[in-house]
C-alpha cells in the first residue's frame, strides 16, 4: 500500500465580519433574535435585488493578495442555483468563471519544513439561512433568515495537501491570517470558519485518483479524523482490489465515520450562470495597491523567519506569531537589537505570557514598552539587578510607565556589589554560622550553599550571589 | 367628452387650473370600471376606497396651494408585477393569489411621491410570460376593440385598460415586447425604455438582463410624462444608470433629416397584409414631411427571436425558483417531505406556460447543453447589440411594424406556443440590445383592429423615439377607440 499517495484539496469558507451583509443593508451580527435581521433583499422576497457591499470585495481582495492571489480586473457574480428551505431565492448568488482573487499560494512551516499549497481561487458568496429542527417532539422545523446574506469567501487549494496534519496546519494558517487582516471573527463554534476536504489516492508520479468531498467537518480536529478515516478507507478499499467511487459523504463526528450523501450520478447540477441583477465589477489597480498597502507581515511568514532566522522554538514561535499584538511587540524589540532574539522571547513566553493569563488580559493592555524590556535587560546584564529582582521590576514595567532606574530604586532592588560591604556581610554570617564553616572545612562543600543563601538573607536578597560567593570562598580558604 | 376620454396631459392642465378635481376624475374611471370590466377584465385589483381617498388627499393639497407634480391626481393602473405595498401583487399566478409584498417598487414610490392615484393592479399572462394575456391564473383580458380577440400581452391588462379610459395611463414591463405589443393590439402607445433607465427594484422579475418597466400612455406626450416619471438611476438597483435625464418633452423639433432604417429583409414575417399597407402609409408621411428613409438590413436578427427564449427562459427558470412555498405564497396540501412541498407546489401553483418556460429554462443550463445553447444565445445577442450599435451611427430611427398581425382571436394559439412566440418577432430585438422602442398606433386595419409601428432608437436616446413618434402621432388619424360600445 505505501505507494499510494494521499492528496488532499480543502474548500474553506469564512465568513467576512463586515457590518452589514453582502447584498443588503441588514446587520451582519451572530446571535440576534432569530429573523430579526432581514429585509426583502436577504429574503429573496419577489421585486427585491442584491446591492453588492463594497467591503466585502475589499476584504476578499484583502485576502486574495495575502494568498499570493493575482486579482482578477474584471469579476462577475453568479447564480448557483438549488432548492433547499434555508436559501430563500433558490439560488445562492456566488461566482463561477470570474473568481475575485485566482492562482495563489499559502507558505507554512509543518514537520520542520516548509509547506507550500497552492491556491486555486477565493471567491465572494453569500450564506444560506439555519434550520432549527424542533427539539420537543413536535413535528416541525423552522427557519432563522438572520444568516442569510452573510458575506463568504471560499478559499479553494490545490490538491497539494498529503497527511491530516498538514491539512490542519493549513487551516491553522488560514485562520491565523484571517484574525491578522481583522476580516473574520474566527469563531468555530459560531461556524464562522467551515471546510469540505477532498481525499484521493494515486500511485507515485502517477495520475490524481477518484476523489471523494467530506461536508460537513465543522472543527480542525474534526478535519484531521475525517481525513483519517477517508485515507484508511480509501486504503482499504484499493487494498481489496476495489475501485474508489466518486462520492460526496456527510462527516459525522459523533459517530466518528463518514457517510454517503450523494454518488457522482445523482450528484447536483447548479446550473451555474452570470448573475444578471449584478453587473460585472472592476477593481482597479489602485484600490489593489491600496489595499495592499494595509496588510501587516503575515503570521505563516514570522514563524518561518522566527525559526529560521531568530533560531526561536517552533513552539514559541507559533505561540508570539498567533497574537499579533505580542509578536508586533516582539518584532519590534528584534528590531531594537539591544539583546539576543531569544532573551526577548523568554521573557514574553515566561514572565509577560504568565501575567496575562493571571490577569486575562491581552498584551496592549499593558504598559509595557521595548525601551522598558530593554533597559531591564540591560540591568541584568550589567549586574545592576538579580534575575529575581528583574522579575519584580518586570511586573511593575507591565503596569507602571516608569523607567526602570525609578523602579530599581523605589523597590530598593539594586545589587549589592560594593566589595566592603559584601565583605561585612560574609564576615557577620561566618562568624555566626561557625557549624558550617565547620562542616565546610571538613569537605561538606554543601554548606557553602547554605552561607551563601544566609548571606543573601542578611542582605534582603540585594547581594550580588556570585560575587558573595567569591568573598565567602576567599574567607573559607584562609 | 367623459374625464376618462381624455389624455393625461389635458386632464392634468385642468385639474392645475382647478376645472376639475382629481376626485371627479378618480370617479369617472372607477364606473368606467364599474361598468366594463366585468367583460373586459383588464383588472385583478381595483382599489376604489384608496384612489378615492388618495384623490381627496391631491384636492386638498392642491387648494392649499402646494405645488403639484404633472401627474398628481391622475388615476393610474399598475401591471400585476409590480410591488405595492397594500394591495396584492399576484403576477397572474395562482402561486402568489394573495400575496402581499411589503414594500413598494421604486416606480410606484415615484408615483406615490409625485402624488397619482393608484387605481388598482392590472392584468397580465402569468409571471409576465405570455402574448395574449390569455396565460393569467385570473382569466384572459379582452380587446376593447373587439371582445373576441386577445387584448395581447403579457400586460394586457394595461393596454386595454388605458384603451378604454379604466385608467389614465398605467405602467406595464416589458421583457421581449409585452408593452408594445398589446398597446399595439389596443391602439395605445407603449414604450420599452432603454434597458436601465428605469428601476427594476420592485418588479417581479421574469428575465433580469431583459425586464424594464415601461408606461402605457393614449399617447405620445403622455408617454414622455410618464416616462419622466418614472426614469432615473436607483440605488436598489445595480442594473439602472445613474445619469442626467432631461424632462422628457414632445413637439420641439421636427422630422427633417431625421434618418430612419427600415429592415427590410424582416418583413416577409408580416402575416397580414393590412399591417404592411398600414406601415408603409405611415413611413410614406414621414418621408414627405421631412424624414430620410433608407433600408438597412440588421444582420443576425434571425437569431433574436431564438436567443429570446434561450435567455429569457433560463433567466425566469432562476427566477421563478424561489416560488417554493415554504415561505409565502401558494403551498401545497398534504405533504410528507420537503421535496413533496417543492414538487407538489410548483405542480399546482404555475400555469403550462411557466411550467413550459421553467423546464426549457433549466434544459439550456444544465451540463452539457449549457454550452449548446445558453452561452450560444448570449453570445448571438452580444453580436446583435454590437451590429444594432453600429446602425444607429448611419440611422436615427429602426421602424417596424410592432407586430406581423392585428389582434388574434381568444383561443387561437394557445395550444401552439411556437405560434405565440413568433408574435414577437420585432420586438425581441429591443430587449436583446437594451435599446428603447416604442409602439405608436398608426390606423387600423381593414378589419377594424388597430395596427401599431414600432420605432426603436440608440440606447437612452428616447427623446429621438418621443420626437418621431409624436410626428407620426399627428399625421396618422390615430385609430377610432371602439370601446364605447363593448
Amino acid at each position: 500500500m505505501s505507494d499510494y499517495e494521499t492528496v488532499i484539496g480543502l474548500e474553506t469558507h469564512a465568513e467576512l465580519n463586515t457590518k452589514t451583509k453582502i447584498f443588503c443593508g441588514c446587520k451582519n451580527e451572530f446571535g440576534s433574535e432569530a429573523n430579526s435581521n432581514v429585509c426583502p433583499v436577504c429574503l429573496g422576497l419577489p421585486g427585491a435585488l442584491p446591492v453588492l457591499n463594497e467591503k466585502v470585495v475589499e476584504y476578499a481582495v484583502k485576502m486574495g493578495l495575502a494568498l499570493n492571489c493575482t486579482i482578477n480586473s474584471v469579476s462577475a457574480l453568479a447564480r448557483k442555483n438549488y432548492f433547499y428551505p434555508d436559501l430563500p431565492k433558490a439560488y445562492q448568488i456566488s461566482q463561477s468563471y470570474l473568481p475575485l482573487c485566482v492562482n495563489g499560494y499559502v507558505e507554512f512551516l509543518y514537520n520542520g519544513s516548509i509547506s507550500r499549497v497552492r491556491i486555486n481561487r477565493i471567491h465572494i458568496e453569500e450564506d444560506a439561512g439555519k434550520l432549527v429542527h424542533s427539539e420537543n417532539g413536535e413535528d416541525k422545523t423552522y427557519i432563522d433568515f438572520n444568516r442569510c446574506g452573510v458575506p463568504l469567501i471560499e478559499i479553494v487549494s490545490e490538491p497539494d495537501i498529503h497527511s491530516s496534519g498538514e491539512a490542519v496546519a493549513y487551516l491553522k494558517t488560514l485562520k491565523s491570517i484571517l484574525r491578522y487582516l481583522d476580516i473574520c471573527d474566527c469563531k468555530m463554534q459560531e461556524g464562522s470558519i467551515r471546510c469540505d476536504v477532498n481525499v484521493s489516492h494515486n500511485r507515485k508520479g502517477g495520475p490524481l485518483g477518484t476523489r471523494c468531498e467530506m461536508k460537513n467537518v465543522n472543527s480542525f480536529s474534526a478535519v484531521g479524523r475525517a481525513i483519517e478515516f477517508e485515507i484508511k478507507r480509501q486504503k482499504q478499499l484499493l487494498a481489496d482490489g476495489s475501485s474508489i467511487v466518486q462520492q460526496t459523504r456527510r462527516w459525522d463526528d459523533i459517530m466518528g465515520r463518514s457517510f454517503v450523501m450523494r454518488t457522482k450520478e445523482n450528484a447536483d447540477d447548479y446550473r451555474y450562470f452570470q448573475e444578471p441583477d449584478i453587473p460585472p465589477f472592476e477593481v482597479s489597480k489602485q484600490k489593489i495597491e491600496e489595499l495592499s498597502a494595509l496588510i501587516p507581515q503575515l503570521p505563516n511568514i514570522k514563524i518561518i523567519r522566527y525559526v529560521t532566522e531568530l533560531g526561536i522554538s517552533v513552539k514559541d514561535a507559533e505561540f508570539i506569531a498567533d497574537n499579533i499584538e505580542l509578536s508586533a511587540f516582539f518584532d519590534e524589540c528584534v528590531v531594537s537589537a539591544r539583546h539576543r532574539p531569544k532573551s526577548y522571547c523568554d521573557w514574553i513566553m515566561g514572565e509577560l505570557v504568565k501575567y496575562l493569563n493571571s490577569h486575562s488580559i491581552s498584551f496592549g493592555q499593558t504598559r509595557l514598552t521595548v525601551g522598558g524590556l530593554n533597559d531591564m535587560l540591560d540591568a541584568i546584564a550589567n549586574g545592576i539587578i538579580s534575575n529575581s529582582a528583574a522579575k519584580k521590576v518586570f511586573e511593575v514595567l507591565l503596569e507602571d510607565q516608569k523607567s526602570v532606574d525609578e523602579i530599581i530604586n523605589e523597590l530598593g532592588l539594586a545589587q549589592l556589589n560594593d566589595i566592603s560591604q559584601l565583605e561585612v556581610i560574609a564576615e557577620q554570617v561566618l562568624s555566626s554560622n561557625e557549624k558550617s564553616v565547620q562542616d565546610y572545612k571538613s569537605g561538606k562543600t554543601n554548606a557553602l550553599g547554605y552561607l551563601v543563601g544566609q548571606c543573601m538573607k542578611v542582605s534582603n536578597g540585594k547581594a550580588d550571589p556570585v560575587r558573595m560567593k567569591e568573598i565567602l570562598l576567599s574567607y573559607l580558604m584562609l | 367628452m367623459q374625464l376618462y376620454e381624455m389624455t393625461l396631459h389635458q386632464l392634468s392642465e385642468m385639474l392645475a387650473d382647478k376645472l376639475i378635481s382629481s376626485k371627479e376624475l378618480t370617479q369617472s374611471v372607477l364606473e368606467r370600471i364599474q361598468s366594463l370590466d366585468s367583460k373586459l377584465n383588464a383588472f385583478i385589483t381595483v382599489d376604489s376606497n384608496g384612489a378615492l381617498k388618495q384623490a381627496e388627499s391631491v384636492d386638498n393639497k392642491r387648494l392649499k396651494g402646494d405645488s403639484l407634480c404633472v401627474i398628481a391626481g391622475i388615476p393610474i393602473g399598475l401591471k400585476d408585477n409590480i410591488c405595492l405595498k397594500n394591495m396584492r401583487t399576484t403576477c397572474g399566478s395562482k402561486m402568489l393569489e394573495n400575496y402581499i409584498s411589503p414594500y413598494n417598487a421604486t416606480v410606484a414610490q415615484k408615483l406615490l411621491a409625485a402624488d397619482a392615484v393608484i387605481v388598482g393592479k392590472l392584468n397580465m399572462d402569468e409571471f409576465a410570460m405570455g402574448s395574449s394575456t390569455e396565460n393569467s391564473y385570473f382569466g384572459v383580458t379582452r380587446n376593447p376593440y373587439d371582445i373576441t380577440k386577445v387584448a395581447g400581452g403579457s400586460s394586457g391588462g394595461c393596454a386595454a385598460a388605458v384603451s378604454c379610459g379604466e385608467v389614465i395611463a398605467a405602467l406595464g414591463s416589458d421583457t421581449g415586447g409585452s408593452v408594445r405589443q398589446p398597446a399595439s393590439f389596443c391602439g395605445v402607445v407603449g414604450l420599452k425604455p432603454t434597458y436601465g433607465s428605469v428601476s427594476r427594484y420592485g418588479l417581479v422579475a421574469f428575465a433580469s438582463s431583459l425586464d424594464q418597466i415601461g408606461p402605457v400612455c393614449k399617447c405620445v406626450k403622455d408617454t414622455a410624462i410618464m416616462y419622466s416619471a418614472i426614469v432615473g438611476g436607483d440605488k436598489l438597483d445595480m442594473t439602472s444608470q445613474n445619469k442626467e435625464y432631461p424632462n422628457f418633452e414632445v413637439g420641439q423639433k421636427d422630422l427633417k433629416g431625421l434618418r430612419i432604417g427600415l429592415p427590410v429583409d424582416m418583413y416577409e414575417n408580416i402575416t397580414e397584409p393590412d399591417v404592411l399597407e398600414r406601415f408603409e402609409n405611415a413611413i410614406r408621411l414621414l418621408e414627405k414631411n421631412g424624414a430620410r428613409i433608407r433600408r438597412i438590413s440588421i444582420a443576425e436578427t434571425g437569431y433574436a427571436l431564438p436567443a429570446y427564449y434561450v435567455i429569457s427562459s433560463a433567466e425566469a427558470s432562476s427566477n421563478l425558483a424561489r416560488f417554493d412555498g415554504v415561505r409565502y405564497g401558494f403551498r401545497a396540501q398534504n405533504i410528507q417531505s420537503i421535496d413533496e412541498l417543492f414538487v407538489k407546489t410548483r405542480s399546482q401553483g404555475f400555469g403550462d406556460e411557466c411550467k413550459r418556460r421553467i423546464m426549457l429554462g433549466t434544459s439550456v443550463l444544465s451540463e452539457g447543453y449549457y454550452d449548446e445553447y445558453y452561452s450560444k444565445a448570449v453570445k448571438a445577442a452580444k453580436m446583435m447589440t454590437h451590429n444594432v450599435k453600429q446602425l444607429f451611427e448611419s440611422v436615427d430611427i429602426i421602424a417596424t411594424p410592432t407586430c406581423a398581425e392585428t389582434a388574434f382571436d381568444i383561443g387561437k394559439k394557445v395550444d401552439d406556443p411556437v405560434k405565440m412566440y413568433n408574435s414577437d418577432i420585432f420586438t425581441v430585438l429591443a430587449n436583446l440590445t437594451g435599446v428603447p422602442a416604442i409602439s405608436v398606433p398608426c390606423g387600423c386595419a381593414g378589419n377594424g383592429l388597430p395596427v401599431g409601428i414600432q420605432l426603436m432608437a440608440d440606447s437612452f436616446c428616447e427623446q429621438t423615439l418621443f420626437d418621431a413618434a409624436y410626428w407620426l402621432e399627428s399625421l396618422v388619424n390615430a385609430p377610432e377607440r371602439g370601446c364605447e360600445d363593448v
